[in-house]
């Protein structure tokens, strides 16, 4: 990082430039920071992982890949992308960074505790990924019983390890978010004040603290089976493989709004920005995180339509599935109300809002054809869910996590990023991904069944179209990493507030000092104060 | 406590020393909640599988020992009250009261792990442990091992829970002698407390689950 002209201790990046000032940094910034590069690799590792599977798929016979290597490589796909990039993502790297920043705090409640989690989710990684590149796990992300405990005999221990530690690490960032915004909000700042991305932070907290320890514990019971044949899942001593389906689903559907909550906090910040308003309902909007958050606990079960769990069950869960839909509906529909009559600013960031809105719309619908038990079970285990899910987190939870990497990047690195490449970009990941991720709707539901390496001819086409839109949803993104870190050191520099936006994180300085505010800030008030005197939303890139 | 003292003592995240203990407070709690849901999983299946395999649960609690699992209730319960007299001698400013406090509270807990080892070996002598060799020649086991799968999954992770208080115990003595020329903060030893009775709880739960659903314990002995 250039550092010409900041004078050492100016703000966090300069305040000391050794490597253990870094790796054992108390700073929430720094942590993020840390967070950020970590995740990064990961989202490497499990993105070339999507790309060799796209290549397999070009054809209808499996040539490129032998079916147990096939199996390999989208099990190191799934739980790369779920547990050790998804989840931590914007938690853990803007949530670690801005929320201190957002509710006026000198840090997080538990500073040391943060850094720990850091450690902790490295090595659970660094774990995950030598378990799964280096041995092999053939079980898919979702380690189902009895395959993974009775018959597998790939590195399943040491992957289950790796996601406990990563599991714990997630719950370690939860409980400090709790805390820290229960506790450390500056004064003025009441709860009806915070900004949206707060209240969806607190509400993904919430997730983590409550659905992590059930996953641990499951996943530790898949380890003591294999190792100290403690059979809790054993069919062979009366076990139940659906209870583990059960145990992990219980995880495992709210884990989908550990990633998809925090994203939608950032759309909340960009639709406000980006547009000069108010965010239309407010309280709605804030309450129906919460919402998601209590009604996701109650919906797991349809993941499990055809596992053999009682009809009334299934019934049950299929409606409270469908009530999930109500709090996404609030938000999707505030967010274009906001929108109207506004006066929108089409910058990068908020092409990935734009995004997000269509893709999640996508996603959300096709969510609820798959609460219906008897489509679900013509489409189960297809291409059609495979589509679905994706929509939901790449659609939905990375173009967040870039448009709020895009929004806040400024503010994080004090540089900005070539606009114009940063449309571009935003332009090529959203038609790569609707080329990839469509064909497969219609692919799933001619009946193409995921998880196999070769599919009858008929089916080609489609597959064709789906890594040809891979390559683009790829460049798109390369382009993005690449101008992201030239602007580390040849971007301009950034002023205090470039987007002109609300909220205390752009009232300190560029970069933000290492006790972020000189003095602590008192609000008065409400979040998102955007009004037609500054409606002109200059680009007010001054240094301070 | 002089003024220095108190600013020491305040981390800086935080405005005074009330904002910190709060903090401290609620995350301890919110900690625990995730201990009710990590024990939850279990407790769950303790549940499925009981109600699938009552005959074969009754069967094989009779296996455990009422008399050991008693005592160690026993000592457990004892703790508690050894480590709430800490809690309150910390609050109090006595030290040396603090420290005896929390060393019987950690031989109480050193006792219950040397009780649980003496079971837990007697298991292994009888074949009890799930696997290969396991071996229920009592009626009504076909699924004895089920519940023995859970026995040895929930009291071992209890006995991991103790063991670590014992540990953080350690600590807590280390730094109260450290600090003993000075008025402390008694919130390490509070949460110290709070973490130590939730241990005991799970016992409470697990001790009437496990030992008491038995031929003995239905008084059909």
């Amino acid at each position: 990082m250039s550092h010409t002209d900041a004078p050492k201790g100016t703000d966090y990046l300069h305040a000391d430039y050794s490597i253990k000032s870094w790796l054992l940094t108390l700073d929430h910034k720094r942590i993020a920071i840390l967070y950020l590069i970590t995740i990064s690799l990961f989202l490497a590792i499990g993105g070339s992982m999507a790309l060799i599977i796209r290549m397999e798929l070009l054809t209808p016979e499996g040539d490129l890949l032998m079916s147990d290597t096939y199996n390999k490589a989208f099990t190191v796909h799934g739980v790369t992308l779920i547990f050790f990039f998804l989840i931590p993502s914007i938690p853990a790297v803007l949530g670690n960074f801005l929320i201190p920043l957002m509710i006026g705090a000198r840090d997080v409640a538990f500073p040391r505790l943060n850094l720990l989690s850091w450690y902790v989710f490295t090595t659970g990684g660094t774990l995950g990924v030598i378990a799964l590149v280096v041995g092999g796990v053939d079980t898919g992300w979702t380690f189902y019983t009895p395959y993974s405990t009775s018959f597998s005999n790939t590195a399943v221990v040491t992957a289950v390890f790796a996601v406990f530690f990563a599991g714990f690490a997630s719950i370690m960032t939860g409980l400090n978010f709790i805390v820290t915004i229960h506790k450390m909000r500056a004064p003025g700042l009441t709860w009806s004040r915070l900004p949206l991305f707060i209240w969806a932070q607190y509400a993904t907290s919430v997730i983590m603290v409550l659905g992590t320890p059930v996953i641990a514990i499951t996943l530790l019971l898949i380890a003591a089976e294999k190792t100290l044949r403690i059979g809790i899942f054993d069919p062979a001593l009366g076990g139940d493989p659906i209870l583990f389906q059960h145990l992990f689903w219980f995880y495992s559907h709210p884990a989908v709004y550990i990633m998809i909550l925090p994203s939608m906090g950032v759309i909340s910040e960009l639709i406000a920005c980006f547009s000069r308003k108010r965010i239309f309902g407010y309280e709605f909007v804030a309450y129906s995180s919460i919402a998601i958050a209590v009604l996701g606990f109650v919906v797991w079960g349809h993941h499990m339509f055809v596992s053999g769990q009682s009809m009334y069950a299934g019934m049950v869960f299929s409606v409270l599935s469908f009530l999930v839909s109500i709090p996404s509906a609030v938000k999707i529909f505030n967010w274009i109300a906001t929108m109207h009559k506004g006066q929108i600013r089409l910058d990068s960031p908020m092409l990935y809002a734009l995004g997000f809105i269509g893709l999640f719309t996508i996603g959300g619908l096709t969510g609820l054809f798959l609460a219906v038990m008897g489509l679900d079970i013509h489409v189960h285990d297809t291409y059609f869910v495979v589509a679905h899910f994706h929509y939901i987190m790449v659609g939905g939870a990375i173009l967040g996590f870039f448009g709020g990497i895009h929004f806040w990047w400024p503010k994080i690195t004090g540089r900005l990023y070539p606009e114009i490449l940063g449309k571009l970009s935003a332009v090529l990941i959203f038609i790569g991904f609707n080329f990839t991720f469509l064909p497969q709707f219609i692919a799933g539901y001619l009946g193409m069944p995921r998880r196999t390496h070769s599919y009858s001819e008929e089916f080609q086409v489609l597959n064709v179209l789906s890594s040809a839109g891979a390559s683009i949803l790829a460049s798109g993104t390369i382009i993005a990493v690449a101008y992201l870190l030239w602007s580390l050191w040849y971007g301009e520099k950034a002023g205090r507030n470039p987007w002109n936006a609300k909220g205390l994180e752009w009232e300190t300085s560029t970069p933000p000092p290492t006790t972020n505010f000189e003095r602590t800030p008192t609000v008065t008030e409400e979040a998102y104060a955007y009004g037609p005197d500054d409606e002109s939303g200059e680009v007010n890139n001054e240094r301070d | 406590m002089s003024v220095t003292e108190r600013e020491l003592e305040l981390g800086h995240q935080f405005e005074d020393l009330e904002q910190q203990t709060e903090a401290y407070t609620v995350g301890m709690w919110v900690f625990l909640v995730t201990e009710v849901l990590f024990f939850g999983a279990l407790f769950m299946a303790y549940i499925v599988y009981r109600s699938m395999y009552p005959q074969d649960f009754f069967a094989a609690s009779g296996e455990l020992d009422i008399a050991l699992g008693g005592l160690n209730t026993a000592i457990l319960i004892t703790s508690s009250l050894t480590m709430a007299l800490a809690v309150r001698s910390a609050m109090l400013d006595r030290w040396k009261a603090q420290i005896g406090y929390i060393l019987a509270t950690m031989g109480f807990a050193f006792a219950f792990l040397v009780i649980k080892y003496f079971e837990y070996s007697s298991k292994f002598e009888h074949h009890l442990f799930p696997g290969e060799h396991f071996d229920f020649k009592g009626e009504n086991g076909e699924h004895a091992e089920m519940f023995f799968s859970l026995y040895f999954a929930m009291t071992g992770l209890h006995g991991i829970h103790v063991l670590v208080g014992i540990l953080i115990m350690v600590a807590l003595v280390y730094r109260t002698w450290r600090m003993r020329a000075q008025r402390q903060d008694y919130i390490p030893i509070e949460l110290t407390g709070l973490y130590w009775h939730f241990v005991d709880i799970v016992w409470i739960f697990l001790y009437p689950l496990l030992y008491l659903i038995g031929p003995l314990g239905s008084g059909k002995g």
